[in-house]
């Protein structure tokens, strides 16, 4: 309670520190802010017009010009999300350690402000996102509105993960090391470049372990297929998201103040 | 509204034997602790009444900015409790976490955010901040092309916009040149009229005595002594010279000043008065009277050089007048052991009225930081009283002659 109060009153700094962060990225360029739209446009049109007219890429069972493009994106751009919102939770404490060793504020605003600038950058992407579906005739119609609550599930398995290894990562260095590798792996071993049917069969029960495969396919689900996503696939991640967050919480709230002695 | 209080507060680090003891510690359950806690602050305990001013002193190291830390909430208290009341603005380091890339500007809003100001009064007071800092132009300039006293004049600046309730401040104002260091403390004495409580540490002697109420002395993490600026002060200074095996020895004289005496011995003085020029013991001196000071000291070693220094102190600390009988060219060379000495300083005192303490070093160089033989901070107090002058201000008598012309 007593955090969302803070949060409430430093809201100034949160919007502040967003604002800075979006700023700083492109400060000594030219062309400025431009850039935080030349850069995703550029990415949407290498995974579409490349991959759909110059490789011809096709997804097996569908047939349609874009429609690989369409499942890359709807998997590529929610991983870069979640893996930009991990990423930055784990190094938040030590990006900002000369902060915190100076001012006192309260510490739970570094996690609010990684998630509303990730959220963002995804916002922007995805705007260009959907302004493609909508021209190449695409749009999945009012099933796009599953993809909140699957976004929302996803953002907070992606907090709670970050949180816990932002915490750990103060005390044991090796975890922002270890987990730049597993990340790679991790974004391999989930159908997002390929689909999941090709997986051989004896695999798929461990893909059930892997909590972004499930997240990644509702997304695939809504986009490729126009299908509403089966919630209950959702449900052990749901779970996992909730006790990571609750583990990273408690994590953070016991050793908050101990951080600042190792940073 | 601006109190602080400090209970038992106390403070340890962590110290592993290795990297993984850690994980050890983390990983097994129960009470399985691997770690030995070293102790930077023990048993603090202090009460900073509403609009008062408290100096913290001490050598390097000595916990003050960890202090500072606890009490501002950066780092948490290993033990024990503060509670503030009131809105609190802290200058613990320069430029309060400036982002070097940024402008000024848009660092003074971040700073301001950062205190829980929002964004619209942060505009408003901007004409102030910058009128304050007074650093033109380079407002708008990134702060990495600031000088460090730059970032200083914008930091206090921003801290200061608002009166706090309490405001702390570290070391950071002495990297301002004279002009903006006279500034900034007109600005802070002007907050304390307005019943701002202020802590700061200091290692300059005069900010604290003509600032502080009252002054508290950290050493070895431990709260050494508490109370009045000027003892506080002169007990540091003991402390400082006490590198070598020199005993400190505080004694509270009858009018309830601390007399502090410290030193390693070799030379000791044995007596001091003041004298009129019939001979005759006195504590009270009119302004412009000759008198002297009688000093008897005695040598315990053979000495190759030995030095006397006093020094004339008003009622604040602040030195008057002060020399030594090196800087007069009367050092003494080879003094044998069971040497008795009688000095004899004879002056007018041309002194404001008021009361004036004298202070008395006995060493083999100019300074008493080094061979400290002996040293007494109030080796003795007297009056000036104005009996046959004109009435004045100030600590010295410099009579003039006026002359008026019509022209």
């Amino acid at each position: 309670m007593s955090m969302l109060r803070a949060i409430w009153t430093y809201r100034g700094f949160i919007r502040g520190s967003v604002q800075r962060e979006f700023q700083v990225k492109y400060r000594n360029s030219l062309l400025g802010a431009a850039w935080n739209i030349i850069n995703p446009l550029a990415m949407i049109v290498v995974y579409t017009v490349i991959f759909a007219q110059v490789m011809r890429a096709k997804l097996p069972g569908v047939d349609s010009t874009f429609a690989y493009s369409i499942y890359l994106c709807a998997g590529v751009l929610t991983w870069g999300l979640f893996a930009e919102m991990v990423g930055r939770c784990q190094t938040m404490f030590l990006d900002n350690a000369n902060l915190l060793k100076k001012i006192s504020f309260p510490r739970i605003t570094l996690p609010i402000i990684v998630v509303a600038n990730a959220g963002l950058n995804f916002v922007i992407v995805f705007g260009l996102f959907l302004a493609f579906l909508v021209v190449s005739g695409n749009f999945p119609g009012w099933v796009v509105l599953a993809v909140l609550p699957v976004l929302v599930l996803q953002i907070a398995l992606a907090m709670g993960l970050g949180m816990v290894l932002g915490v750990l990562n103060v005390f044991f260095r090796d975890v922002g090391h270890f987990f730049g590798i597993f990340i790679q792996f991790w974004f391999w071993l989930t159908p997002i470049v390929y689909p999941a049917n090709i997986l051989p069969e004896r695999i798929m029960p461990l893909m059930a372990l892997n909590p972004m495969a499930s997240l990644v396919a509702a997304y695939q689900g809504i986009w490729v297929n126009q299908q509403w996503p089966q919630w209950a696939s959702l449900l052990p991640t749901a779970l996992l998201a909730a006790s990571l967050c609750l583990l990273g919480l408690h994590l953070f709230k016991k050793n908050v103040g101990e951080m600042v002695d190792e940073l | 509204m601006g109190t602080i209080t400090v209970s038992n507060l106390g403070k340890a680090y962590k110290q592993y034997p290795n990297r993984w003891s850690r994980l050890i510690e983390w990983i097994t359950p129960g009470n399985n602790k691997r770690h030995q806690l070293k102790w930077v602050l023990q048993d603090i305990n202090f009460t900073v009444n509403a609009g008062e001013a408290v100096g913290i002193i001490g050598i390097n190291g000595a916990g003050k900015s960890t202090l500072l830390k606890l009490i501002t909430g950066t780092t948490q208290p290993t033990t024990g409790t503060v509670h503030m009341t009131g809105r609190v603005a802290a200058m613990l380091e320069l430029g309060m976490g400036f982002h070097p890339d940024f402008t000024g500007r848009q660092n003074a809003f971040m700073a301001g955010q950062l205190l829980g100001i929002t964004s619209g009064e942060i505009a408003r007071l901007m004409p102030n901040i910058e009128a304050f800092a007074e650093i033109g132009d380079y407002i708008d300039q990134p702060v990495r092309v600031y000088s460090s006293g730059m970032q200083m004049r914008l930091a206090f600046s921003v801290a200061t916009a608002i009166r706090p309730d309490v405001l702390i401040v570290d070391e950071a104002l002495s990297v301002g040149d004279a002009y903006f260091q006279h500034k900034s403390f007109e600005c802070i004495r002007d907050f304390r009229k307005q019943g701002t409580t202020l802590l700061m540490v200091s290692h300059d002697k005069q900010a604290i005595q003509s600032i502080c109420d009252r002054a508290i002395l950290l050493s070895d993490g431990q709260l050494a002594m508490e109370g009045e600026p000027e003892a506080v002060m002169d007990y540091y200074n003991a402390m400082l010279a006490n590198h070598q095996n020199q005993k400190i020895k505080q004694e509270v004289k009858d009018d309830g000043k601390v007399q502090i005496v410290s030193g390693t011995g070799e030379a000791t003085i044995q007596s001091i008065s003041l004298l009129s020029t019939d001979r005759r013991r006195v504590l009270d001196v009119a302004v412009g009277q000759s008198v002297t000071i009688r000093v008897e000291v005695r040598v315990n070693t053979d000495l190759n050089r030995l030095i006397l220094g006093y020094g004339i102190r008003d009622r604040l600390g602040q030195v008057v007048f002060g020399t030594n009988t090196n800087l007069t060219k009367q050092a003494l060379e080879s003094v044998s052991t069971g040497t008795n000495l009688c000095y004899e300083i004879n002056f007018c005192a041309n002194l404001g009225p008021g009361t004036y303490s004298i202070q008395l070093a006995l060493s083999s160089t100019e300074t008493h930081l080094v061979n400290n033989y002996e040293w007494r901070n109030i080796a003795l107090v007297f009056n000036v009283v104005n009996i046959n002058k004109p009435s004045f201000e100030g600590v010295a008598w410099i009579p003039p002659s006026i002359e008026i012309n019509k022209i």
